[in-house]
């Protein structure tokens, strides 16, 4: 089944001519059209659009493209509905933006299809990105692969859950808080946040601008590099962007780690941990030493405050960034007496919940008489956080931490309550808060149900490459990535 | 001090949020209950620390300035709910 291959493994016979892009997308969609309806990973797809694309790559490959020249080649890759598309709706989860249809590419697309990828489908995602299990999107909740009762993770729960039923190959999430790591962790994929400023946001629509980054899904730790590879880089419409050369990713998966210094902090290894999850981690310590590594213990001192700043920087940053969606240029307007009526209503009646909850909070802590007391503290607060993550690394190559405290919890469990929803990603805020890379891979299962434990390891800025070589070399020799999920088998 | 002094009201029209009745009740419990959790940021002692605004530190980014190939018109308007002459039709602000 193709559409169960990797991508070096997808690349190799397109390239070779053993099977053709088109073959590939179409198995995707077959997949798609047999399981999507228990996961609803997608928001939309457009199987003509996707074979067209399929098409253009065979006849490219017919001309004698090569895989050097493009690393992506005939790979469909699923987008995370918060990513414009030109010409595919963007609706970032949210009933708000009505009709909207991207009149251009991202500067990610952009790169994936010059690289030959396949640009195919929206996948679901929580409102704006704002949520830990994508029981917040407007276009209903997607459910886990592994137990369709229980949540996939968020916000890029549609990204990870498409991957890890085998619906694409490879797919994009966006991470402000942990919504990349969080949920490959909990479907059992591989999931990057890369540094701040390593990937372009130009054409993602800004959640909290000083805390996002896009990132790749996939199925194993070296596609997770190649993608990387493919859509990094400066990108002077982006600001942001940080001008650093792109090394080649792929060449650091040597399997080689002996001699690397690996912390482990204290502060994470706390009560709320589930004992299987505790143990997974352990296990994963005492391997990588088995490779040579050496893993010692390391204090993070101000993690217990991160989740605090987090939901102090990203509400307050948020409120901003979503002043736009007012029913002027584009959304989908209600009429009111004057400008201020039409934006009131227009957003009351086209944001949800979760997205009205974070732009009150963050309005509030950005208010006259507040600013200090909440939004300037936290900005302190994340400095501290920071210089943990800093002087961790004088003595340490990277840091192994759970991914979440747990694994999938059951759809409904949290929703009522968004301070407990908030605590699951207690372990990935503070990556974020330093804008430091941070990877998630699988590394076991609870027993019953079985659901997929992640284990989370964190880089230096700009230290992508170390910190894949340690995730390679423990997926390598361990081979949970390669266990899938049931989902479709029994039918 | 959470629950005092936080009026979800006057915040919701802050940040041009209509609000029912029902989520005014709603949010503004759960919002006193996130308001109090962030409290705990209180207890640091923060004096002399830096506040860090963006983790990769860059000041004043600047481009050239000169004409550069941009969106069309067409396309600007491509998503507009009301456009009329090639412009975004809204209500009138000035009597």
């Amino acid at each position: 089944m193709l559409n169960q291959l990797t991508i070096s493994e997808l690349t190799a016979k397109i390239a070779k001519r053993e099977v053709s892009a088109r073959e590939a997308t179409q198995a995707c969609l077959d997949r798609v059209a047999r399981v999507d309806g228990q996961i609803h990973a997608f928001i939309s797809h457009n199987d003509a659009d996707a074979l067209t694309q399929a098409d253009a790559v065979d006849k490219a490959v017919a001309r004698g493209v090569t895989l050097a020249e493009k690393p992506l080649l005939g790979v469909p890759v699923g987008i995370k509905d918060v990513l414009a598309v030109k010409d595919h709706p963007l609706n970032c989860g949210s009933k708000i933006l009505g009709n909207f249809v991207s009149p251009y590419d991202a500067t990610v697309i952009e790169k994936l299809k010059a690289a030959g990828a396949i640009i195919f489908g929206r996948l679901n995602m929580d409102e704006f990105a704002m949520g830990s299990s994508t029981e917040n999107s407007a276009f209903g909740v997607t459910c886990n692969p592994w137990d369709t009762t229980r949540i996939p993770g968020g916000s890029s729960g549609g990204s990870a859950a498409a991957v890890a039923a085998d619906e694409v190959i490879a797919t994009l999430g966006t991470d402000t808080g942990g919504s990349i790591r969080q949920p490959a962790a909990l479907c059992g994929c591989v999931g990057m946040k890369p540094t701040y400023g390593r990937v372009s946001r130009y054409g993602l629509v800004a959640f909290a601008s000083s805390l996002d980054q896009v990132g790749p899904f996939s199925k194993d730790v070296r596609d997770n590099a190649t993608l990387l590879n493919v859509i990094s880089g400066y990108d002077k419409r982006d600001s942001t962007s940080v001008n650093q050369p792109v090394p080649d990713y792929t060449k650091a998966l040597d399997g080689n780690i002996k001699g690397l210094q690996i912390g482990l902090p204290k502060e994470y290894m706390i009560g709320g941990l589930d004992p299987e999850v505790k143990s997974a981690v352990d296990a994963a310590v005492k391997k990588l030493e088995s490779l040579g590594a050496t893993v010692e213990e390391i204090s993070l001192p101000h993690t217990d405050y991160a989740a605090a700043t987090y939901y102090i920087i990203a509400p307050a940053e948020a409120s901003a960034n979503l002043a736009r969606f007012d029913g002027i240029r584009y959304c989908a307007r209600l009429d009111g007496a004057d400008p201020i009526e039409l934006y009131s209503k227009t957003r009351g009646a086209g944001f949800g919940p979760e997205v009205k909850r974070r732009i009150i909070l963050g309005t509030y802590v950005l208010s006259s008489g507040y600013y200090d007391a909440y939004y300037l503290r936290a900005q302190k607060v994340r400095t501290l956080i920071r210089q943990d993550f800093l002087k961790a690394f004088e003595k340490v190559d990277a840091i192994i931490t759970p991914t979440t405290p747990t694994a999938a919890f059951k759809i409904g469990e949290k929703s009522d309550d968004p301070l407990q929803m908030y605590l699951s990603d207690v372990f990935t805020i503070s990556c974020n808060l330093a804008g430091i890379c941070g990877v998630s891979l699988p590394c076991g299962f609870t027993t019953s149900p079985k659901l997929p434990i992640g284990l989370q390891l964190l880089g230096k800025p700009f230290g992508e490459e170390v910190m894949l070589k340690i995730a390679h070399a423990y997926e390598q020799n361990t081979g949970w990535h390669k266990e899938r999920a049931s989902i479709g088998e029994r039918f | 001090m959470a629950g005092t002094d936080f009026n979800v009201k006057y915040v919701a029209h802050l940040a041009r949020l209509s609000l029912s009745p029902d989520e005014e009740q709603k949010l503004g419990a759960q919002l006193n209950n996130i308001i109090g959790f962030i409290e705990q940021l209180k207890s640091v002692n923060v004096s002399s620390v830096e506040a860090t605004a963006h983790a990769v530190p860059t000041v004043n980014v600047t481009r050239a300035d000169e004409v550069r190939p941009s969106i069309s018109h067409e396309d600007a308007l491509r998503n507009a709910p009301k456009q009329s002459n090639g412009l975004f039709i809204v209500p009138k602000i000035v009597e």
